[in-house]
């Protein structure tokens, strides 16, 4: 009981020497609510473009050149946990084309702290695969690219 | 409810001290938890220092790395001793650097850090440090915080007076403080002075910081005991003191404390350059390691060298010159003008302060009073500037700001005295606790002082902490000199005992702090770039084991087929790419260490299984949620078995 007058009071102190501590409690008490409700009912996921650098990818026709390229930067970088074609640590990009936008893609591999704390499908995504953490290997927009490419040849 | 409304009244006073900043209109901060000095090395939380400080470890052997002025410890560097931690010197890539022509010495006596220099001023690319007992100098590149070369001082003893470096970082600097037979032979200790000599070594640095010992000058068989090279004006010399010009080699308490005045020894490197350019140095037989880290490799390799120039003065005039100093000087400082020189005579109430342009005149009309083995001893009156008769007992070291002051620890009288250079007034004096060493002024000892805190190094602790046992950590004590008075803000305590310290303004360091090593420029001869190339190979009773790790897995995690009497190499490469993502690896019953592995690194562990069983691996740096579930089994089988060797990540071989 002490200690509830005290903090009471405490509080009462604060909140009266400054403005702006409510709309900071406000907010940090909406982060937690919006963890534990359900997602809004499912948004067509190839118009998320995620969150991060890349805001639009133009797709040509497949440039082999680029898909070569983009193969031996995802064997070396990202073979650890995705396998191209079966579920391993994380999920595997085949047929990720149909599945994410191209701009979601980018974002996911240049910015997974952020997407996997604020993006809706790579929140569910983290869950899925156990809270294995997806690795920010430190790949350029341009490795990233090829990559993608890389990934329009995984049926 | 009466008693309610004062509690509540009662708490909003104590709560209103506690947050009395915003309450103060005019600023003013009264009441003791925001008293100002607490203010002026607090760095709140979030922020980051303003100076990088780095400590020498003395017995621990080590360097650490404090933010000023929070007195943060940032890391602690191996150097010269053994760290299960970082499996330095226990994995097979470092062990190297630790080799000597003693063979592995796996602890040093790690003295007087230097951060290299370009024009006089901290440059942040290096940071030397000398050790004093198997002499050698290491470096510490700024890039990684890490030990990437150590060299050894051959015909050495007791490498005391170094690692200082000159203006441009054209050398580090070493010495002997302990005289012996050079070359080393079998004689009897009574014959010191007939036997006993010293030797001066100027060692080379490279544009890429590569160390090789340019040449040594012999030298009397006096104790060099510190040294700093000239700058502006006197760039191109070296002033060194020395004790037990007595050449006493027992009970040197008294008998090497006999004389009123030993020397300080200037020597003209830029000469001594001269004669070995013309060929008047000797090739003398020495033998001695060099040890060097290699980036791309992530190994160390040492090579045995076998011979050192060597410079005899008799032979070289013009090298080196005697200026008298009271008394056993130990600290010799050279202020930011390069004019003045500050013998710390340790056993004298009094400092003496030579003129750098007085001794040039000196030496011109050769004012000697006599020679000592071809050294000629010049007139103390004839280079003396001035004395600083402070009242303060046993002077150690001298260090300078920005605006012509000195400020001078003394050991006897526990105290710091700040002094005007020129006057050699005395301005002002603080009480240390207890008993101050070395001190320190980021950049106070170069040409641009940054003259905003001093720190004092000191030996005794006794009552200022909680006690720990007999044994009481080593205190360092920061104070505010922006003043006119040296104001005391923080105490905070150091690893081992260090033995001076520097501090360079982070800017200088921090951009190029490297954040991972890139995986694609990784040479180790036993790496892998990538999971597919995990492999387990028997050469005999060798094993090789190509081993991956990301978060959260080995890979592989299952491994049969060792036996007991193997030689199982583990070859951990970190295939993450991202900053402070390192992964550590331990394996039960090894007689050595862990390995933490940097991400984008290859790190291997000797592991010598004595008996049969199933044995876990796991990581020991807690690198994600599934960090508990990164671990792995490898199963030993008896000796001469026939159990198959196999290694998976999932599902097994067929």
């Amino acid at each position: 009981m002490k200690y509830t007058v005290f903090l009471f009071c405490v509080s009462l102190t604060i909140a009266s020497c400054g403005g702006g501590s409510e709309s900071q409690e406000s907010s940090s008490n909406q982060t937690p609510q919006s963890m534990v409700q359900s997602e809004p009912a499912e948004a067509d996921p190839m118009l998320n473009k995620g969150i991060g650098p890349i805001t639009s990818v133009t797709l040509g026709p497949l440039d082999q050149a680029l898909v070569d390229e983009g193969k031996v930067i995802y064997e070396e970088l990202c073979t650890a946990c995705h396998k191209p074609t079966e579920k391993f640590i994380g999920p595997a990009p085949a047929g990720i084309m149909s599945r994410r936008s191209p701009e979601w893609i980018m974002n996911m591999i240049l910015n997974p702290e952020q997407m996997v704390k604020e993006d809706p499908i790579a929140k569910k995504l983290l869950v899925e695969y156990n809270m294995a953490p997806m690795a920010n290997q430190n790949l350029t927009e341009d490795q990233a690219r090829k990559v993608l490419e890389y990934f329009r040849t995984l049926e | 409810m009466k008693t309610l409304i004062f509690k509540c009244l009662g708490t909003a006073i104590f709560t209103f001290a506690l947050l009395a900043g915003c309450a103060e209109k005019d600023g003013s901060v009264p009441g003791v938890l925001t008293a100002g000095m607490a203010d002026k090395s607090y760095v709140p939380p979030g922020e980051l220092d303003e100076f990088y400080g780095f400590f020498s470890g003395g017995f621990s052997g080590q360097l650490s790395v404090y933010g000023i002025p929070s007195g943060r410890l940032l890391k602690v560097i191996p150097v010269y001793s053994q760290d299960a931690e970082k499996a330095y010197g226990y994995n097979e890539e470092t062990k190297p650097m630790l080799n000597t022509s003693h063979g592995f010495v796996p602890w040093d006596d790690y003295h007087h850090p230097h951060i290299s220099q370009t024009n006089g001023i901290p440059d942040g690319r290096w940071v030397f440090g000398n050790g004093n007992n198997t002499p050698r100098i290491a470096r510490v590149d700024l890039t990684t915080f890490e030990t990437v070369e150590i060299l050894e001082i051959p015909n050495s003893a007791g490498n005391h007076c170094s690692s200082f470096v000159t203006e441009n970082t054209e050398y580090v600097i070493g010495g002997t403080r302990f005289s012996v037979p050079i070359p080393q032979q079998d004689v009897p200790i009574e014959s010191y002075k007939e036997n006993f000599q010293g030797t001066i070594s100027f060692i080379s640095v490279g544009d890429e910081g590569g160390m090789d010992l340019a040449f040594q000058i012999l030298v009397p068989g006096f104790g060099y005991d510190l040294v700093r090279a000239g700058k502006g004006k006197s760039h191109g010399w070296a002033f060194f003191t020395t004790y037990n010009s007595e050449e006493a080699n027992t009970l040197l308490e008294v008998n090497a404390s006999q004389k009123d005045t030993d020397y300080i020894a200037a020597i003209n490197w830029k000469k001594a350059e001269e004669y070995v350019a013309q060929g008047k140095a000797k090739e003398m037989p020495a033998t001695y390691a060099h040890n060097v880290y290699h980036e791309d490799t992530h190994s160390a390799t040492s090579e045995m060298k076998s011979s050192v120039k060597v410079l005899d003065p008799k032979e070289c005039p013009g090298i080196i010159y005697y200026l008298p100093t009271p008394k056993s000087p130990h600290g010799v400082d050279v202020d930011p003008t390069g004019e003045y020189i500050v013998g710390n005579g340790k056993l004298s109430a009094d400092m003496a302060v030579h003129s750098f342009d007085k001794m040039l005149s000196a030496i011109e009309r050769k004012a000697y009073v006599e020679e000592i083995k071809g050294i000629p001893v010049l007139q103390y009156e004839e280079t003396l500037a001035g004395t600083v008769s402070s009242g303060g007992l046993g002077p150690l070291h001298t260090e300078f700001d920005d605006r012509g002051n000195a400020y001078t620890s003394f050991f006897i009288s526990s105290e710091v005295v700040k002094w005007k250079v020129g006057t050699w007034e005395i301005l002002d004096r603080a009480p240390v606790y207890y008993s101050v060493g070395h001190l320190m002024i980021p950049g106070g000892g170069t040409v641009k002082p940054w003259g905003k805190y001093l720190i004092a190094m000191n030996k005794i602790t006794k009552d200022r902490y909680l006690p720990t046992g007999p044994e009481l950590c080593h205190s360092a004590q920061l104070f505010d000199i922006s003043g006119d008075k040296m104001e005391l803000i923080l105490d905070f305590p150091t690893i081992g005992e260090p033995h001076y310290a520097q501090a360079i303004p982070a800017d200088l360091v921090a951009p190029n702090s490297k954040k991972f090593y890139p995986i694609g420029e990784n040479n180790h001869p036993y790496h892998v770039k990538k999971e597919d190339e995990t492999k387990v190979v028997r050469e005999g009773n060798i094993v090789h084991i190509y081993m991956s790790t990301i978060r959260s897995h080995f890979a592989p995690d299952n491994i049969e087929g060792i036996r007991v009497g193997d030689k199982v190499y583990f070859h951990v490469t970190n295939l993450e790419q991202d900053w402070d993502v390192p992964h550590g690896m331990a394996v039960l019953g090894a007689n050595n260490s862990e390995l933490l592995i940097m991400p984008g690194q290859t790190e291997t562990l000797l592991w010598e299984p004595k008996e049969i069983g199933i044995y876990p691996f796991y990581c020991t740096d807690f690198c994600s949620a599934l960090h508990q579930e990164m671990q792995g089994y490898v199963r030993v089988s008896p000796s001469g078995s026939n159990t198959p060797l196999k290694w998976w990540l999932g599902d097994p071989p067929s």
